[in-house]
């Protein structure tokens, strides 16, 4: 069974078909990359795992359980972690505080034990910062700890917003574009990354990138998508030459 | 200037950052609970009033300067905390159950209120908040038999254990139950910092999709940081019956609902400085300009208006200059102390590094 299945998605903004009837399955401990041009709805494909919105059509199974079934704020119980294409963090709060929020869906602690600060909120709270320093040293992002979002440099808050969602302790990992705006030197830190997340850390990625270097580099297996169907799909090499995926990017002619 | 070497995960955890804050708080501690012995009567009684519009703003703080979400409805609040620790002491409860209860109570109600209101965002959530502050005279005025209608009520003196405290002929007493109820207010609002309900609230403040994807409730969550400031707020609002020792259903007017917003906006938003900055402007603006005025233009003239339209400049000038409110300034200051010589002219200076748009991302 796959870790993540999607059957017949369909998801229409008015008049516009942003996914159209969709199916692609995640196996548990692969790396597994959606390309396409802008505009394509991959952003739109995370946004129906998150249950932002509402599909119109399909199935969406996440470890044997049904997705439909849950609120938004309830799939990151089920070990679903994401970022953001446009990097949605706290901007007022420290990248301490930040990376503490993923450790939300782990709150053991009542309002009334928070207002007294019990012992047992003590205790959690440690237990919380040591997951969150894990993800701080594998990250390097030691001399940011103690410092406001607002004034982190572009490259850096992508690299919270990844830590983030590390700290939550997922199963899957959705990753909107993770290189888009890095540097070349960024990039490849982030290719490290995203290998040693699946390789030490077991966890399953489902990403949106269009750096082919990087999607070739890490991933099993990509999707290619146009006007929200399904293009092709297998190797990235495989993938690549294929005649209706450079049609999509290059015009119709070029291939 | 001092540099933290943190050992251990509970520097960041505990209440005080090192010895020397701590050893500051203390000293402040101890001036306020010696503060009787050393001011007269008078300044004594206008601490108090510093102290009660403090936790007001506390309570507001938490939702709007915390939470992100704005509210012009807060003296509503203040009167359902006032007249419910009145009618409850009338009933017979004693102060120590009636006055926690009356929180309580405001928190409850609050909360109910809140369940439709957060739909809305920003600025219509304040204008509907506005509402709350118009319907509550009104229903102060129909619910006569409890509230006294017009003709408002009496606070009845407090007894604690049958120790009595009355706001006007023992003012140090009553002195320190406020201070007793700030203290209280400010760790409840500190330990919240500090816990995951606290970070929940800052990130429904800055990004409700990605609070909501680490799994964050908004709608709970703004509920409960709705319900928490109202509680707090009924604190405040009990303790401002006691301290004005009248009031009726025009006490509670949503000019107050907009001094508080004011307040906390000019003290600082989303710290707990900011509060008691604001607080210290809200108590003394009064004061301060009628002596101006009378040294200027002499006693005896009205100048309608006056102290709301300076008030109202005062704002302006702050959103342009230090959306920070005075704890950024006061940050500011303390950090060019700390760097001196070695501050930067621009070291302060707003960057914008990358654009926001609106779409879901
Ligand atoms: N919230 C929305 N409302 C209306 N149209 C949307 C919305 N989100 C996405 N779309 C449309 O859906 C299509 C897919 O968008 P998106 O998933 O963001 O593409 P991308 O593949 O570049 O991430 C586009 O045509 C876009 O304009
Ligand atoms: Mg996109």
């Amino acid at each position: 069974m796959s870790l993540l299945e999607i059957n017949n998605a369909t998801l229409k903004f008015g008049g516009v078909v942003a996914v159209n009837d969709l199916s692609f399955s995640v196996e548990e401990g692969e790396v597994y990359a959606i390309v396409g041009p802008n505009g394509a709805g991959k952003s739109t494909v995370f946004n129906l795992i998150s249950r932002f919105y509402e599909p119109f059509a399909g199935k969406f199974t996440f470890d044997g359980q049904n997705l439909l079934d849950r609120e938004p704020d309830e799939v990151a119980d089920l070990g679903i972690a994401r970022t953001f294409q446009n990097i949605e963090l706290f901007d007022h709060a420290t990248v301490l505080q930040n990376l503490l929020v993923g450790r939300h869906r782990h709150r053991k602690t009542t309002l009334l034990e928070e207002m007294f600060f019990a012992p047992r909120v003590r205790r959690e709270e440690h237990r919380h910062r040591e997951a969150v320093e894990e993800v701080i040293d594998f990250l390097d992002l030691q001399p940011y700890r103690n410092k406001m979002i607002a004034g982190l440099p572009y490259g850096v808050r992508k690299v919270v917003e990844l830590g983030r969602a590390l700290a939550s302790g997922p199963r899957l990992l959705l990753l909107d574009e993770p290189a888009s705006g890095l540097s070349v030197e960024e990039t490849q830190d982030m290719r490290w990354w995203i290998d040693d997340i699946r390789k030490q850390m077991g966890i399953t990625v489902l990403m949106v990138e269009h750096d082919m270097g990087l999607v070739s580099g890490v991933s099993d297996r990509v999707l290619a998508l146009a006007d929200g169907a399904k293009l092709a799909e297998g190797t990235p090499a495989e993938v690549q030459s294929n005649p209706a995926v450079i049609e999509a990017y290059l015009g119709a002619g070029a291939a | 200037m001092r540099i933290h070497f943190k050992t251990s995960y509970e520097h960041d955890i505990r209440l005080f950052q090192d010895r020397w804050t701590l050893g500051v708080y203390a000293a402040l501690l101890a001036l306020a609970f010696a503060l009787p012995y050393l001011i007269d009567e008078f300044y004594l009684g206008e601490v108090t009033n510093v102290l009660i519009w403090a936790i007001a703003g506390l309570g507001l703080m938490l939702l709007t300067g915390q939470t992100g979400q704005a509210s012009l409805g807060h003296a509503a609040f203040l009167a359902v905390g006032c007249y419910t620790n009145t009618i409850l002491i009338e009933q017979g409860l004693p102060f120590v159950i009636a006055f926690p209860l009356a929180g309580v109570i405001t928190g409850v109600i609050g909360t109910i209120v809140a369940i439709p209101a957060l739909r809305l965002h920003g600025i219509y959530l304040a204008i509907a908040t506005i509402a709350l502050s118009i319907l509550a005279d009104d229903i102060i005025v129909l619910m006569e038999p409890w509230t006294g209608g017009v003709s408002g009520k009496f606070p009845e003196m407090i007894t604690i254990f049958g120790f009595e405290i009355e706001r006007w002929t023992m003012p140090s007493r009553f002195y320190y139950l406020v201070l007793v109820v700030t203290i209280c207010c400010t760790l409840f609002y500190r330990n919240l910092l500090r816990s995951p309900l606290g970070r929940a609230f800052a990130a429904v403040r800055d990004s409700e999709v990605s609070a909501t994807a680490m799994g964050v409730h908004i709608a709970r969550t703004k509920a409960t940081a709705f319900g928490l400031s109202c509680m707090i707020t009924g604190w405040a609002g009990a303790l401002m019956g006691y301290y004005a020792g009248t009031f009726n259903n025009e006490t509670f007017s949503i000019v107050i609902s907009i001094t508080l917003l004011m307040m906390i906006v000019i003290g600082g938003l989303g710290s707990i400085h900011g509060a008691f900055f604001g607080a210290v402007v809200v108590a003394f603006l009064p004061q301060a300009l009628s002596i101006l005025k009378d040294g200027l233009v002499g006693g005896g003239v009205a100048i309608p208006g006056l102290e709301t339209g300076v008030f109202g400049m005062i704002l302006i000038l702050f959103i342009l200059f230090e959306p920070m409110g005075i704890y950024g300034r006061w940050l500011k200051i303390r950090i060019w102390l700390e760097l001196f010589p070695f501050a930067r002219k621009d070291m302060f200076r707003r960057q914008k590094s990358y654009l926001k748009t609106e779409r879901l991302r």
